[in-house]
């Protein structure tokens, strides 16, 4: 509640990403109120830290819930609110650093649950917020305030990343391109289990990469950014993956897997013949 | 003259049936009527590897596993040799002469064990073979076995009646060979059995108990020794609509995730020890700053780092007090008892509740594994708590007032940020002293709910005062009496209450002229925070990662009398 609210003092730079990427879970959250007929309450929206953990400072409009929590450990704080209530509307948002170097060893537990939330990476390829350090996703051999003499390591490659760990939901975006953005989002708030949209989502102090994304014609510089073309069949695991190899950074829906069943119901599946135990239970069996 | 008291031991390789002969001379002696305690501590490995297990029977409650041996049984030489030190001058030495033969020492005689089980055709029934030879001993009634036999495979399967048939068979052999090698200790005093209706619990089985009364319904957990049991239990537990118990990844994911649960309104716990406390340290921190209610367990063993998985210490009191970073104190209880493993339960849940926070539970390895036969608590009698809800028709701010204030949950109307930055009254980030002062003093401000806690007190008057926490209390207790029969003054005081203490067993503390400490630690954690509420405490110290022997206790505490207050801590 950002603007009615004089305490809080964050910004984000002028021009950053973020700005598209909050208008468009603006736009999915309120579509998904419509569609399913529910108060904005019924939605939370979790964070780590980061310049993406201000999202659920910064959203305008009816507010959700929100959980601001520590660095790096949004997903389990989400798989607590979803499996605490799977009535409620999940969305993480996060960015490259929170949710792929400190957060990285959440990722793949979540997609062996298929954990029910839509996850909204904010991509950068820089830490933003402590001023400009290395993230898994800078480029190798970029100087940073952290890699004075270029950056060693190979760069993670997210989209391969959540294919690799089974994400049962994949898709791509361009802070830019708001309104698609905002439609992946919404399906990935319907897809039945862990779903991400992953967002090139530029830092214009930082690591600004607008011109390499967008391309720029008068300077020669062709785009990196396409559109997945129409014939792309996203159940098709092996052609997400051929998709997300490939030279460029593909936007939209890479890979639902049609027959996704969410964690809630995993749980409710191999309980259903499952007899609980009361302390009254417990007692009755250590009778002497 | 009947004896009272009786305490048998049974050392050996672990898998060799150590700890199935304890629990079952437990059981059959508590169906009797008599109070049992057992006590095992075994390496961390999955087979063999020195373990013993102790079972102390005895006409009256037992309230410490007991120093010196009646009854040794071994299984191999080496556990002879590391324990037939601890045996009385009296006791008696039972040997397995199927694994090694003895030279007379005059108290030990040998049975074959596996040979005598396999005769009955239950190789399985070694432990009954071993119960029947100490039930000649002690000359414990034929029909106390014979009935804890009958009742324990009475389960209605095909085949109980000749495994009913082979253990007492076993027995009976145990026992007749027991005659012939013509020793006997004591006749056992007879029991008296209680007139209310009794449960053999261990103290993990408890604290899962104690969860389960107190309305859990949302547990995340981590396998850990010597917690792993709660996990297991709660698993099996909290099934169904609107419960979840879940194996995570990491401790850090079942902290967060349990956070997770109660924001939206879920009673939580998880259990874990040292190690996983450590890896909680972070969220902790954030539950304490986003007012999110919820038990840890800490199942303490021997630290730090990996430390001594399978032993018992006393040593996470001041990182329960601060698991975390920054200006925060975490309510503690601990247990002392494996009964009141199951009341501190119920009373870390209720606090949490009330003051809308982390709280944290402390039991130790000697608790956890311990059985012992208590009252069945009555549930009917129970009092449960429950937070404080925000239930109005529009939102309102989650932080503004400037004490506790009802909680918002999710799906319904007072949409709000938990937010692990400092927060304005809607929870949005702000670095505004004034509002950093607001919220500070509101956080504390809570603490004063818990001041209520009950507590022990006896002989109140003497200036000198024993006062012990958690699993210590036993032994503690039975040192305190045994220096009254020596004829020398001091007051008792025990609570599981340790932060906030009961307000008026401060006040009684900051009276006396010394408090000694009896703990599980090197550095005297309890004795320090006392000493910082301005109590003048000392500890008495151990940290072999075993239990206070209670006569060594009363004689280091009789000592420390002697030296009167001079050279005393300054507080």
């Amino acid at each position: 509640m950002s603007k009615k609210n004089p305490e809080y003092d964050f910004k984000w730079c002028p021009g950053c990403g973020d700005f598209g990427v909050r208008r468009a879970i603006e736009m999915a959250m309120q579509k998904w109120n419509i569609k399913t007929e529910m108060p904005p309450e019924q939605s939370v929206v979790v964070a780590g830290i980061g310049c993406s953990g201000n999202t659920v400072h910064l959203l305008e409009g009816p507010q959700p819930y929100g959980f601001h929590g520590i660095h790096g450990r949004s997903l389990p704080l989400a798989m607590g609110v979803k499996m605490g209530n799977p009535d409620l509307n999940v969305v993480v948002v996060a960015g490259d650093g929170d949710f792929l170097s400190i957060g990285g060893e959440h990722i793949s537990p979540q997609a062996a649950r298929n954990l029910n939330v839509c996850v909204v990476v904010m991509d950068n390829g820089v830490y933003g917020l402590t001023k400009g350090q290395s993230s898994p996703t800078t480029e190798t051999g970029t100087v940073t305030s952290s890699t004075p003499f270029g950056k060693i390591e190979t760069p993670v490659h997210p989209l391969n990343l959540f294919m690799t760990l089974g994400v049962s939901f994949v898709a791509s975006s361009f802070s830019a391109k708001v309104k698609e953005m905002a439609d992946l989002i919404l399906q990935a708030m319907e897809h039945p289990g862990f779903a991400i949209v992953h967002v090139n989502s530029p830092c214009t102090t930082y690591n600004n990469t607008y011109d390499i994304l967008k391309g720029d014609a008068k300077n020669n510089i062709a785009p990196v950014v396409y559109d997945i073309p129409e014939e792309h069949n996203s159940a098709d695991r092996d052609a997400a993956f051929a998709l997300v190899q490939a030279k460029g950074v593909p936007l939209g829906l890479v890979y639902k897997d049609p027959e996704a069943v969410s964690f809630e119901q995993r749980v409710a599946g191999t309980l259903a013949n499952a007899k609980g135990r009361t302390a009254d239970d417990v007692f009755n069996s250590l009778v002497i | 003259m009947k004896r009272e008291d009786f305490i048998i031991r049974f050392a050996g390789e672990g898998g060799q049936g150590m700890v199935t002969s304890a629990d079952g001379l437990a059981q059959a002696a508590s169906m009797a009527g008599f109070h049992v305690q057992t006590f095992s501590t075994f390496p961390s490995q999955i087979l063999g590897g020195p373990t013993w297990t102790q079972t102390r029977i005895s006409t009256t409650p037992v309230r410490s596993s007991g120093d010196a041996i009646d009854v040794l049984v071994c299984f191999n030489r080496e556990a002879y040799d590391n324990h037939k030190s601890e045996v009385r001058d009296d006791g008696v030495i039972i040997y397995n002469s199927g694994d090694f033969e003895l030279n007379s020492d005059g108290k030990s005689f040998g049975l074959p064990f596996e040979e005598l089980a396999k005769s009955t055709g239950n190789a399985r029934a070694e432990n009954m073979v071993v119960i029947g030879a100490f039930a000649h001993l002690v000359n414990m009634p034929q029909e106390y076995l014979d009935d804890f036999v009958t009742k324990r495979f009475s389960r209605g399967r095909t085949g109980d009646e000749e495994i009913i048939r082979s253990n007492i068979e076993a027995m009976n052999l145990g026992r007749a060979e027991a005659a012939s090698s013509g020793f006997s200790l004591a006749e056992m005093a007879e029991p008296k059995k209680p007139d209310y209706e009794q449960i053999l619990i261990k103290g993990n089985e408890a604290v899962s108990a104690g969860a389960l009364a107190a309305g859990i319904n949302f547990y995340v957990g981590y396998p850990i020794s010597p917690a792993t049991p709660i996990l297991i239990a709660m698993e099996r537990s909290l099934v169904g609509e609107n419960q979840f118990a879940y194996q995570a990844s990491s401790e850090i994911e079942a902290i967060n995730a349990i956070i997770g649960g109660s924001y939206t309104g879920k009673k939580a716990m998880t259990a874990t020890s040292g190690p996983g406390l450590s890896l909680m340290s972070e969220a902790i921190g954030m539950a304490w700053m986003t007012e999110v209610p919820f038990v840890v367990v800490n199942v303490q063993r021997g630290g730090p780092a990996t430390g001594l998985p399978t032993k018992t210490e006393q040593s996470d009191f001041q990182l329960a007090l601060h698991p975390a970073h920054g200006d925060s104190v975490l309510p503690v209880i601990a247990a002392g008892t494996v009964e009141e493993c199951f009341y501190a339960t119920v009373a870390a849940f209720n606090w949490a509740e009330r003051y809308q926070g982390p709280v944290i539970l402390l039991t130790e390895m000697m608790l956890a594994e311990r059985a012992q036969n208590i009252p069945r608590p009555d549930l009917d009698k129970l009092k449960v708590e429950n937070r404080d809800v925000y239930k109005g028709p529009e939102g309102y701010l989650r932080y503004e007032a400037k004490e506790l204030s009802p909680m918002p949950l999710p799906g319904t109307p007072g949409s709000y940020i938990a937010n692990a930055s400092e927060h304005d009254p809607y929870g949005d980030t702000t670095h505004l002293a004034e509002r950093h002062i607001h919220m500070m003093e509101r956080r504390f401000s809570k603490l004063k709910l818990l001041e209520d806690g009950e507590f022990e007190s006896k002989n109140t008057e003497a200036s000198v005062a024993i006062m012990s926490w958690g699993g210590s209390k036993g032994p503690s207790e039975e040192a305190y009496e045994l220096i009254l029969e020596h004829g020398k003054q001091m007051a008792w005081y025990y609570t599981m209450f340790l932060h906030p203490l009961p307000a008026k067993l401060l006040e009684e503390l900051l009276q006396k002229d010394l408090v000694i400490v009896p703990e599980l630690n090197f550095q005297g954690q309890f004795s320090g925070y006392l000493r910082s509420l301005g109590v003048k405490a000392e500890s008495i110290t151990q940290y072999t990662g075993l239990p206070f022997n209670v006569e060594d206790l009363a004689q280091r505490i009789e000592e420390r009398l002697g030296a009167g207050t001079k050279g005393m801590v300054n507080v």
